[in-house]
């Protein structure tokens, strides 16, 4: 049973709370591999996602998990640049719980952005992504990942390389894997590590061989070409040459570790195109992993309600 | 006009602390003795209560004009009231700016018509606080401006802050320094450090506070002429005026209340109350702060009173304006986070919020003597509230300290001999 009403992050998300999720997971897997992918789940509930950045992936799989399960899926899109200006974002949350969403699905450029949204609103928030804050449906897909590919999450040693600071692929691994049990080392260019980084938990390193070394897991992180142009790093050549994940460098790694990235990949960059294609890279797998672990959260928040409702 | 008599407090004079009654009349402190009888003044039964030179404060926004939407210098004169203050200096980003005598003169107009708090503008050191020309120092001087600030901004070209010193010297007029880097800002929405990497929020480095405290520290000696630092925020900006003083420097500053009580802590949960600028800093730098008032090196305490209305707070954190509505809280804050653990005594709390900031700008302020403007402000140590937004009189209801339970409250005010705030008393 989950606490809360909503998913807004991994920070506080109990190890018992995270089984549940990947267990769930794996029966709602078995639905998306037959060739019936219609479950009765969601049937009656509303889902909508709320995006105010571009997805593709995100916002299909959430989308894709809705309906699958028999949920009436309904999105609306916003460019990031009327967030300033037009309808506040409370009142957009409030003017779709109005109209009986069950669960409301927020992108937003802003860290916090769908704990405000939550605060306001009857039905669940699930975060699809805040700012530089957390995404925890991909962490928990990367987490499923894991333990499906390497049969548990308890004691394994998770390399994150790349753009930590901007990104929250990573703080959202970071907080349900060390709630899980395995540890955590970020690596990446000084300038893309953020302060204090070892103080929510992690090991962090500027020497991406140090942090692959024995990894179980070696996970990309996607680097935005623009940051380059704010100073954040030289050149690209020289971010693949000393931060890429390239074949000779995940020679480091333990044998067998998986190879990892949210997508969508740079390839050339921060992943070469013969580690994305490579047999240990689980990133397909990934994908499809995403549509379960996002039915499964998608069920269980609506059956918690659903049980709320029938207790009061 | 009303007599008053406030009977049996704690009085606190520039000779200490006597156990007297004060008579008012007149505007005036008129008697200042022991066991005095009403003959025909109102009596203020002031048994365990402290009566105080009425506060001041230097550094407030009252929004009037051009935000009247967040305060306007009515409301904020009330709330300043409702906290104990009966001197205070506004600083210039309204709009229009106070950059010219006319802004000045309003505000002082302005206020004359709201009520007797005592309201100073503080006026721009640079055109449209843009940075770049002198606005007319004399010009403002004569008006009724007390001192100079961009506050909101540093002025980033450090040669025209040094024109600036030079230029406000022969006018004997202080500029007080908002000391933040922009650059170094870019972006952060709350300090940077392990809350700001655990909520994923942009953050911004004490180095950006403490690089123009030092710059302007070393202007400020260059030209050999006084300078204000404005809300300082971290151990190291106390430590670089710690510095800067010894050198023998004309160097003051303030902090503000809620860097004395909140950390960055309480960011998590995304309130944008808790959004201010500044940003709250770690428990160290709160603990430096109350060494360096306890040593001297911080002057005074002054609120940073900046009001907002609720829509420009209740928005994602990175679009909420940044700012506190401080007036109502400010010695209450004070009295729970440095008297009641002991830090400092309750005399020297009180001089920070009295004659220590008065001194500062050369306010005819701060002091409970007989024959000066009655001023007097009559403080509860033993209250116990717990603060609910919903009763400020300030239009913003902006505060992070919702809920908390504070010791010490204010329970009357006077201000040039009138009752400005309190429940009116027996005659």
């Amino acid at each position: 049973m989950l606490k809360s009403k909503d998913l807004l992050g991994l920070r506080n998300v109990s190890a018992g709370e995270i089984g549940e999720i990947l267990d769930t997971a794996e029966l709602m897997k078995v639905v998306i591999t037959s060739n019936n992918k219609k479950t009765p789940h969601l049937q009656g509930r509303s889902v909508v996602t709320v995006f105010y950045e571009n997805s593709t992936r995100t916002r299909l799989s959430f989308e894709l998990a809705c309906k699958y399960m028999s949920g009436t899926a309904s999105n609306i899109s916003a460019p990031s640049s009327s967030v300033t200006k037009g309808e506040t974002l409370i009142d957009t949350a409030r003017t779709l719980d109005v109209m009986g969403t069950d669960v409301m699905i927020l992108r937003h450029p802003m860290s916090g952005a769908p704990h405000l949204m939550a605060r306001n609103v009857r039905a669940s928030v699930i975060n699809a992504g805040d700012g530089t804050n957390e995404h925890p449906t991909q962490a928990l897909l990367d987490m499923y990942t894991m333990r499906s590919r390497l049969g548990g999450l308890k004691g394994l040693r998770v390399a994150i390389v790349g753009d930590v600071t901007h990104s929250r692929v990573a703080r959202s691994n970071i907080y349900g894997l060390t709630t899980m049990g395995a540890s955590v080392v970020v690596a990446g260019p000084p300038t893309l590590l953020p302060v204090e980084v070892e103080s929510i938990g992690c090991e962090a390193t500027s020497k991406v061989d140090d942090a692959v070394r024995g990894a179980d897991v070696v996970m990309g992180l996607r680097i935005q070409l623009e940051r380059q142009k704010k100073g954040l790093f030289p050149s690209v050549r020289e971010y693949h040459k000393y931060f890429g994940l390239t074949e000779e460098r995940l020679t480091l790694a333990r044998p067998g570790a998986l190879i990892m990235h949210p997508g969508p990949l740079n390839r050339g960059v921060e992943i070469s195109t013969a580690v994305a294609n490579s047999p240990a890279s689980t990133i397909d797998e990934q994908v499809t992993n995403g549509v379960a672990v996002r039915m499964a959260l998608l069920f269980l928040l609506t059956r918690q309600k659903n049980q709320m409702e029938a207790a009061s | 006009m009303t007599k008053h008599l406030i009977k049996n407090g704690r009085v606190l004079t520039p000779e200490g602390t006597q156990s007297c009654d004060v008579r008012i009349e007149d505007g005036k402190i008129v008697e200042l003795a022991p066991g005095l009888s009403p003959e025909g003044a109102r009596v203020l039964d002031a048994a365990g209560c402290w009566v105080l030179p009425g506060l001041v404060d230097i550094h407030c926004h009252l929004r009037e004009p051009g935000f009247e939407h967040k305060e306007d210098i009515a409301s904020g004169t009330a709330a300043a009231a409702r906290g104990g203050f009966t001197s205070i200096c506004c600083m210039a980003n309204t709009n229009p700016v106070n950059d010219n005598a006319v802004v000045t003169e309003f505000i002082r107009k302005k206020a004359l018509q709201a009520g007797p708090i005592r309201v100073y503008p503080i006026a721009a050191v640079t055109k449209g606080l843009k940075g770049e020309e002198l606005t007319e120092v004399g010009d403002l001087l004569d008006a009724g401006a007390v001192a100079l600030s961009d506050d909101g901004k540093s002025v980033k070209n450090a040669h025209r802050m040094r024109l600036a010193l030079s230029y406000a010297k022969r006018f004997g007029m202080t500029i007080i320094s908002h000391p933040e880097d922009e650059d170094l800002v870019n972006g952060g929405v709350m300090n940077e450090g392990h809350w700001s990497t655990a909520l994923g929020m942009p953050g911004t480095t004490r180095v950006a506070e403490e690089s123009i405290i030092a710059r302007d520290c070393m202007l400020a000696e260059l030209e050999d002429t006084k300078i204000h630092i404005a809300h300082v925020s971290t151990a190291g900006g106390a430590e670089i005026i710690r510095w800067a003083k010894k050198r023998g420097g004309k160097v003051t500053c303030e902090t503000a209340p809620h860097y004395l009580y909140a950390t960055d802590a309480w960011v998590e949960g995304y309130d944008a109350c808790t959004k201010v600028n500044p940003p709250l800093r770690t428990e160290d730098d709160r603990r430096a702060l109350i060494e360096a008032l306890k040593d001297g090196t911080i002057d005074c305490i002054a609120t940073d009173h900046a009001p907002h209305h609720e829509d420009e707070k209740n928005v994602e954190y990175a679009l909420a304006a940044p700012g506190i509505s401080g007036f109502e809280t400010a010695l209450s804050i004070c009295w729970t986070s440095l008297v009641v653990p002991g830090h400092l005594r309750p005399e020297a709390l009180f001089n920070l919020l009295t004659a220590a900031p008065a001194k500062i700008l050369g306010l005819d302020a701060g002091s409970l003597e007989l024959g000066k403007s009655a001023d007097v402000t009559v403080f509860d140590p033993e209250a116990s509230w717990t603060v609910n937004p919903g009763e400020f009189v300030s239009r913003g209801k902006n505060t992070p300290f919702a809920g908390k339970t504070l010791t010490g409250l204010v329970s009357h005010t006077f201000a040039q001999g009138i009752l400005a705030y309190g429940n009116s008393h027996a005659d």
